[in-house]
């Protein structure tokens, strides 16, 4: 089999089980009161569990088949792409379409790689107040999580912590510097280590 | 009798005295014949004020540091050390008929005693003794607590001379190179307070005794309490952000602010921990920078509530927030980090102009807002205990340093002359 044939299959592979996970998973409703049920068997929390406990091996074993252990070089590229950092607009924690187009290409490798752990600082240019700018690096930390939890990374794996404009990437006081100072910067907790490449 | 109030004596100066007496030195009380009162200058100028050269070794250098502290007080004009009083010919302890001519209008004297000074302050034009006291100076010449005893007797004179207190005998607190640091008033003594960590926005207590301020750890921001000593505790532990802390007036309680994802908001919390309870009610916006009226029972802070960053007043509860100063018909308002004056009557804030912040006063009366700073950029204003002076950090030399401004004349002067110096606290009065 020849390593065009793979990549065909592996995507055949992706796009079924892409199909199948697009399907509403039937849930049972939560009652608001105890029911008979939920206190004679083994309860709505064992069954949660067992739910949760196969939709995880389930999700585990669709990242095994699909994805592989990088190599040094593309384990070095996977956390180039984790930790590029993104900007913001002056006074601003919306995201630009340049930061959203830095965020989705995090999601796969995070979505990929579920034992990673990452902490998002927020920081902010010399202008503001020294102590106004914290909870604006703060803000910013806080979208940027929110960007990656809204795209399906639970935000149980995402610290978040502000450093103002007490953390200059450069120390400047021009446009230039400005710039790069609005910013939040990502930085890898755990699982770092044998990361996979996310299925192409 | 206000005057009389003010002389009353209390405190740390009651116990001074009872040193002096014991060392006996002259008697305290004013003498017979000797009036209370207030030394002007003529014509409204600022009274001339002559401190007469000091016998002994250690004369000369505290003659130079109570001529500086009255200088540096703004309310009197120091007369230079080469002005050429002469010396009495007849019985008069000074020359009273030479000094008016020159523009002397009182005249400090400092006799040495045992265990301290005696001083006392001649009224030029009454021809006789205004104030006289002994004052216990301990500690080596030029230690730390040498010069704070000595800052003590220029605040008695300022005090004598103009019926307000001076503020020398007082300490700084501000941030340099991610520690806290002390310096005295006249930019003697700097030394650290706390050792290396990502500290800021230090916050004196009441007492003078102890400093709140924050600390950036890697995973959260924390506020600690450290005395002066260097024994610090820890009050809120770093989760989320924890920064500009501040002791409520009465000392009992920490007010600071707390962000999460929701935003940052303003919190309460004992001075010796426990559970935080919420003050601001900002709807996820950020809210930083409290300071309390004297009274405590109303909070200036910087919130971003409106979409840009402003100064804000409310009740100590977070209820009734209104802007404190009109808006400008700029857009781009960044107005932030107020400090409200220990006399209740004016509050300090931060205003960016032309991209650089300025200092700007506000009187809380008739919501005049008058511009203190123009040069280079200013910041982090917090007011001296007079409620004239205040401190802020400019960056007039290239890089940031202390400066006092004097709010009445816009009279200001260096304090600080190393490092990256910002975000200062001004304590009370050591000595009152």
């Amino acid at each position: 089999m020849n390593r065009r044939l793979v990549g065909v299959c592996l995507m055949m592979a992706s796009g079924v089980l892409g199909a199948c996970r697009k399907k509403p998973t039937p849930v049972a409703p939560v009652p608001l009161t105890p029911s008979k049920a939920a206190t004679t068997d083994d309860g709505a929390a064992g069954r949660a569990a067992r739910e949760r406990f196969v939709r995880d091996s389930l999700a585990k074993a669709r990242a095994d088949s699909l994805s592989r252990v990088a190599s040094v070089d593309e384990a070095a590229n996977l956390r180039a792409i984790l930790e590029a950092p993104v900007l913001f607009e002056y006074d601003a924690s919306e995201m630009t379409d340049a930061a959203r187009s830095t965020l989705d290409a995090k999601l796969p490798v995070l979505r990929t790689n579920i034992a990673l752990r990452i902490r998002i600082s927020g920081h902010t240019d010399s202008r503001g107040s020294d102590e106004y700018n914290l909870a604006l690096g703060l803000r910013r930390a806080a979208a940027t999580r929110k960007y990656l939890s809204d795209r399906g990374i639970a935000a149980g794996r995402i610290d978040i912590v502000s450093f103002g404009e007490e953390r200059p990437a450069s120390s400047g006081e021009d446009d230039g510097a400005f710039t790069k100072n609005r910013r939040a910067e990502f930085e890898i907790l755990g699982g770092g280590d044998a990361l996979r490449v996310p299925p192409r | 009798m206000s005057i009389l109030t003010r002389l009353s004596l209390s405190g740390i100066v009651a116990r001074l005295l009872v040193l002096g007496a014991v060392s006996g030195a002259p008697a305290l009380v004013a003498q017979p014949g000797v009036r209370l009162g207030l030394i002007y200058g003529e014509g409204g100028r600022r009274p001339g004020i002559y401190v007469l050269p000091i016998a002994g070794a250690t004369g000369d250098s505290l003659r130079t540091i109570i001529m500086r502290d009255l200088d540096f007080g703004d309310r009197v004009t120091v007369l230079p050390k080469t002005t050429a009083l002469p010396t009495p010919s007849g019985p008069a302890p000074i020359d009273y008929a030479a000094a008016a001519r020159l523009g002397i209008n009182g005249v400090v004297q400092l006799v040495a005693v045992s265990g301290g000074m005696s001083v006392m302050l001649y009224d030029v034009a009454a021809r006789q003794v205004l104030q006289r006291r002994a004052i216990a100076v301990l500690g080596t010449p030029n230690s730390a607590a040498w010069r704070l005893a000595t800052h003590g007797i220029s605040d008695l004179c300022e005090e004598w001379i103009s019926g307000e207190r001076g503020i020398a005998a007082s300490r700084l607190a501000y941030v340099a190179d991610g520690r806290i640091w002390l310096i005295d008033s006249d930019g003697a003594n700097p030394r650290p307070l706390t050792s290396a960590t990502r500290a800021l926005s230090p916050g004196f207590h009441p007492s003078g005794q102890s400093v709140v301020y924050a600390a950036l750890e890697p995973a959260g921001s924390a506020i600690y309490v450290t005395d002066l000593n260097g024994a610090s505790r820890r009050i809120v532990p770093p989760s989320g952000l924890n920064i500009s802390p501040t002791f409520t007036p009465s000392g009992s309680a920490i007010a600071y602010a707390h962000g999460d994802d929701f935003g940052t908001e303003l919190y309460r919390v004992a001075a010796d921990g426990g559970a935080p309870q919420r003050i601001s009610i900002g709807r996820g916006s950020d809210n930083t920078s409290p300071s309390f009226s004297p009274d405590g029972r109303r909070i200036a802070f910087t919130s971003g509530r409106s979409g840009r960053p402003d100064v804000y007043i409310a009740d100590d509860d977070g209820t009734n927030a209104d802007v404190l100063a009109a808006l400008s018909p700029s857009a781009q308002v960044y107005r932030s980090s107020p400090d409200w004056s220990p006399d209740g009557r004016a509050i300090v804030f931060q205003s960016q102009l032309g991209g650089r912040f300025q200092v700007m006063l506000i009187t809380l009366r008739d919501r005049v807002v008058k511009q203190l700073t123009t040069e280079a950029s200013n910041e982090d204003p917090a007011w001296a205990p007079d409620a004239r002076h205040i401190v802020v950090s400019s960056t007039r030399t290239g890089i940031r340093q202390l400066w006092v401004i004097d709010t009445e004349t816009g009279r200001a002067r260096q304090v600080t002359t190393a490092g990256n110096a910002r975000l200062a606290a001004w304590s009370p009065r050591v000595i009152r």
